[in-house]
């Protein structure tokens, strides 16, 4: 893939990114999305301009290890106390609209 | 020309931490909805990861196992999608830096012969919870008490060949991931779960056909019965002139086919990256010596110890060392009994009948192996016959008390009072004139009728042996 | 009673029994509730929570207990989670959350004796620069109510400013607490990646999100971070090193300390006053004994372009969790699950969340994985190695915060870029992971002007200690909306 091409974002990818995201976009919110996110990218695509490759990517600010938990059961019921902060809930599940497998 | 069915195998175990990948809930079986499900189990926000390090160790265990490489550096990663049994939206997983890398393992098939089966990776992640369909009209309930519990995919190489290879290499894996003791590996409660690639080729074709991917299959047996029908259904739609799509099928195992899982979903794209809030998992050497220093005697070990120490056949052994409760019993059975030879028969014969039967495992086995180690040192003794033994043992697996509660109870002594077995001989040959003629003439035939007699008389509790030595001698006309 | 008074002085005065901890927090109460309608800082006030602690606060002092924070009021941003309190972090997506649940930070906090005011705005999911994407509405700038406070930490900023609380709170991503300090004339620090647990503090960008405060002095901070500083084992990228003495490290005199001074953040695009200010700034720092060091960050200008990708792509999966099923905003009358999802998320999400989450999608999606995120890892550590090598020859970096002083409501939130572009001195600091700090160094035409000190990991004693002294020969700090200039 050229560098060149990176800055280009089709308004098909904006409805498959939306879909990916579990976004619902009017066509107005479309238009402004592309808009918005092609001059994301193009802020974005100055560091094309860099020579990076000799350079391992950093995913964290400092390269320290996992540390690792006991295997030791710590938790409690709190079924009643967290089911209340559902939008629906019923015979202590999660209620969401029917999936048809 | 022939065709050719190439399978890789995705098997999830599930670990048996007590508590969560990556938090303190429990992971008991079969608790009530949600009462195993915490703020983080919930992804409350703000809530973060702390990684089990029994999950670890079990994954190391098992990479020691196959002889894999072990990742010294692990990555956690983010894989996204929605789902509602998913509440993060993505799971944690491992793609690029698996704690275990390429290892093998060596199956056994019926007719003896040995494979070896690469394995091309098994990597940790966190298990989603349960979706119910079915429990309310409109809507889907879902139970996130088995969301975060670890789990170990191993995945094979495409190296199987067949169903039968399949359904030897994933009893193989329950017999490892049993003995090293890091799942209960009961895939009728999920613990182990199998994805199956399947393709068909034709025979000497350097090249893999289009594969399907069969979900979420739960038996051993229903394995065998979709990779079968699968490759079938492959074969037929080339030879027909069609093509075969990759995609996922599910097994139906009511009508012994495989379809296709419709989705209206656009290809998934997973976007995985690591995951921010872990680091990356080190393990060092002293790590991986400290696991190995406790690995149990693995399977294969085992039956070479088997045919060495206690002069079994490779077959008898192989069977034997198999499951790690199994080989426990057997080596119980010897202990007490003295004769591993017996001991091997009956528990792979009479025993595995009946627990075959009532369809049970060995843990679950109404005679325990101290009880048949006493039925066995009653044989070896003399005290019963193999025959009787039988008897006594249906008597034991109807829990009517020990060996010799039953020898005695129901008076199935053997008889090898010499003088009491001459006394039934002697009545056998008074009553049977015609018979002692026939012998005598030369129809050496006629004596197992005179033995068959004597054990009726004696209602089976004469000692074979001694029959036949006191008969020969007296038809001799000592 | 002088509300404008910090944290260490409060704290003094409590102790010396010039007024209790109910009356102080009542005052406070008063204060919110005459100002807060035109500022618009708080999201939630808790006044009976607050009492009830000053109550307990003061029941311990009668006890003979004399923890310095014992009593003293704060605010909380409302990233941090809270106990039965609502919880929103500025979305519509969590106007309803009552959390079960403390984040670290308010239990070390509420443990050290101190009072809870409420909760403060912020930009929503503390995405933003300027406090105008709260679901709550924007917040003004106490200086000038025409400004913003900056962002995203812009309620915490302006609760401070306005002396509606003493100190608050606040969280840092890409300069959200540095920015807000600079917009409205506080002492703000934003410590070392990992210093302070981000258990129960609602992620934004995990691996950049970074808890502080906004105060009045260095020598508030101080107090504040002893409290808030440590290893949480329920973080995994919590620190597992020992806390120093921050306030006993205070009075360590300059002379001899080496201030770098990024050419990069001499250069275009700051403003010339800005400059003048932070050039004058730099002279106090040189009569206390200071040298001045030019060095260089060569790949600062792609700290933007890195971050963009990053938050963005991490921002993405750590708002997956927002999809109306077991807590939080769910649309009216769901279709099927992806009505659901989708309607869910889309009204229950702002314009620039959805923008970051749509910008984070496509940056980790099939096809551009490479180019866009790993890709942004990598200059992130060009950029680490950038503060790397300039920390051989400095003890610390300064420079502006800004590179001009708040500005007007609505100038910028039409333009995503050059919103980001505020954040031009701040950003690279998240990506390495190290301290910084923004200290009050002056007015532009009446709005204040930050200072930025950044220094070396875990250094968070050093800059501190750099801002005190610095305030111990400037009042800058001591100046309040009205009072100045």
């Amino acid at each position: 893939m050229g560098v060149e091409n990176l800055m280009s974002i089709a308004a098909k990818d904006i409805e498959i990114i939306a879909h990916l995201a579990r976004l619902n976009l009017s066509e107005a919110e479309r238009e402004e999305a592309l808009n918005s996110i092609t001059s994301i990218l193009g802020l974005i695509d100055q560091m094309q301009a860099v020579d990076t490759s000799n350079v391992e990517p950093l995913a964290h600010p400092f390269e320290a290890s996992q540390r690792l938990r006991e295997d030791v059961v710590t938790e409690q019921d709190q079924r009643d106390e967290l089911l209340a902060l559902a939008p629906s809930a019923d015979r202590g599940l999660f209620l969401v609209p029917k999936v048809i497998e | 020309m022939a065709w050719e069915t190439v399978i890789g195998l995705e098997v999830h175990v599930q670990l048996s931490t007590k508590s969560k990948l990556f938090s303190g809930s429990s992971t008991r079986f079969g608790a009530e909805p949600n009462t195993q499900a915490n703020i983080y189990d919930l992804a409350l926000p703000g809530t973060l990861p702390v990684l089990n390090a029994e999950a670890v160790r079990m994954a190391v265990r098992f990479g020691l196992a196959i002889g894999a490489e072990i990742g010294k550096k692990s990555v956690f990663d983010r894989k996204n999608y929605f789902y509602p049994d998913l509440p993060k939206g993505y799971q944690t997983s491992q793609l690029s830096f698996p704690t275990v890398g390429k290892g093998s393992l060596t199956i056994t098939l019926d007719d003896g012969t040995t494979k070896t089966i690469g394995v091309t990776r098994a990597h940790i992640e966190e298990d989603a919870g349960k979706s119910l369909h079915e429990e309310f009209p409109d809507a889907t309930g879902i139970d996130l008490n088995r969301a975060g519990t670890p789990l170990l995919e191993i995945v094979s190489e495409p190296e199987i060949r067949s169903a039968k290879e399949a359904v030897a290499y994933l009893k193989k894996l329950h017999s490892l991931i049993t003995y090293l003791g890091i799942s209960d590996g009961d895939m009728s409660q999920g613990s182990m779960r199998c994805d199956a690639n399947v393709s068909v080729r034709k025979v000497g074709d350097p090249n893999f056909g289009t594969r399907t991917e069969i979900k979420n299959i739960n038996s051993f047996r229903f394995v065998e019965k979709a990779i079968l029908v699968e490759a079938q259904r492959q074969i037929d739609l080339i030879e027909d002139g069609g093509k075969v799509i990759q995609e996922t099928r599910l097994y139906d195992a009511d009508k012994n086919e495989t379809r296709s899982m419709r989705t209206k979903e656009v290809a998934n794209d997973y976007r995985y990256f690591p995951e921010p809030d872990l680091l990356p998992v080190i393990i060092d050497d002293a790590f991986i010596e400290e696991v190995r220093s406790t690995l149990p005697e693995l399977p294969d070990v085992k039956a070479q110890r088997f045919q060495s120490q206690y002069g079994l056949s490779a077959y008898d052994a192989n069977v034997l060392a198999a499951e790690r409760a199994t080989a426990d019993y057997f080596e119980e059975v010897v202990k007490g009994s003295g004769d591993a030879k017996l001991s091997a028969n009956w528990v792979m014969v009479d025993l595995q009948a009946v627990l075959n039967k009532n369809e049970l495992t060995i843990e679950q086995s109404p005679v325990s192996a101290a009880a048949l180690a006493g039925l066995i040192r009653r044989i070896k003794d003399n005290t019963i016959s193999s025959k009787i033994a039988k008897t006594v043992f249906e008597a034991m697996v109807a829990g009517e008390g020990d060996a010799d509660a039953i020898i005695e109870a129901k008076g199935l002594k053997q008889v090898t009072d010499v003088g009491a077995i001459e006394k039934i001989i002697d009545t056998v040959l008074a009553n049977n004139p015609a018979q002692v003629e026939q012998y005598r003439a030369g129809q050496e035939k006629v004596f197992t009728f005179f033995v068959g007699q004597v054990m009726k008389e004696s209602k089976g509790k004469a000692n074979p042996a001694q029959v036949n030595e006191i008969l020969k001698s007296k038809l001799a006309g000592n | 009673m002088n509300l404008k008074q910090g944290i260490a002085d409060i704290s003094r005065a409590l102790a010396k029994g010039e007024y209790s901890s109910v009356e102080l927090t009542r005052a406070y109460l008063a204060q919110i509730e005459a100002q807060n309608a035109a500022l618009n800082a708080y999201i939630t006030v808790t006044p009976e929570r607050a009492l009830a602690q000053a109550e307990a606060a003061d029941a311990r002092r009668a006890k003979g207990e004399t923890a310095p924070l014992l009593g003293v009021p704060l605010a909380h941003k409302d990233i941090f989670c809270t106990r039965g309190v609502r919880t929103s972090c500025a979305s519509r997506m969590l106007d309803n959350f009552i959390a079960p649940y403390d984040a670290t930070v308010v239990e070390k906090l509420d443990q050290a004796g101190m009072v809870t005011l409420g909760k403060t705005n912020m930009d929503e999911f503390a995405m933003g620069s300027s406090n105008e994407s709260s679901w709550y509405g924007p917040v003004r700038n106490p200086w000038n109510h025409d400004m913003v406070p900056g962002g995203s930490s812009g309620g915490s900023a302006a609760a401070v400013a306005a002396s509606l609380c003493p100190a608050a709170t606040a969280t840092d991503t890409g300069g959200s607490i540095r920015q807000p300090a600079a917009f409205c004339g506080l002492t703000g620090i934003k410590p070392t990646y990992g210093r302070i647990s981000r258990w129960g503090m609602i992620a934004y960008a995990s691996s950049l999100d970074q808890a502080g405060v906004l105060t009045r002095s260095a020598e508030d901070a101080a107090l504040l971070l002893q409290a808030m500083a440590g290893f949480d084992p329920k973080d995994s990228t919590s620190a597992d090193l020992p806390v120093p003495d921050y306030v006993a490290a205070l009075a360590q005199p300059l002379k001899g300390l080496r201030i770098g001074l990024p050419k990069e953040h001499f250069a275009t695009g700051l403003d010339a006053e800005v400059e003048q200010q932070i050039r004058a700034a730099l002279a106090v720092f040189e009569s206390l004994g200071a040298t001045l060091v030019e060095v260089s960050l060569p790949n600062s200008h792609l700290s933007i372009s890195a971050y963009y990708v990053i938050a963005p792509a991490e921002a993405s999966a750590n708002l997956s969790r927002y999809d109306g099923v077991r807590y939080g905003y769910r649309c009216d009358k769901p279709q099927d699950l992806e009505d659901l999802y989708k309607r869910s998320r889309s009204e229950g999400f702002g314009a620039e969340v959805k923008r970051r989450i749509m910008v984070g999608t496509y940056a980790l999606s099939a096809g551009y994985y490479d180019a866009y995120y790993i890709k942004a890892q990598k200059v992130r550590r060009l950029v680490k190695e950038d503060f790397t090598r300039a920390f051989e020859q400095v003890d610390v970096i300064m420079g502006p915060t800004t590179p001009s002083t708040a500005f007007p409501l609505g100038s910028k939130s039409k333009d995503p870029v050059t919103m980001y572009l505020e954040d031009i001195y701040t950003i690279a600091v998240n990506l390495a992971g190290l301290p910084g700090m923004s200290i009050p160094a002056g007015f532009v035409k009446g709005l204040p002007v930050g200072l930025q000190i950044v220094g070396r990991d875990f250094d968070e004693a050093r800059l501190l200690n750099v801002a005190h002294q610095f305030q111990l020969a400037t009042d800058w700090h001591t100046r309040t909306p009205g009072t100045q200039a």
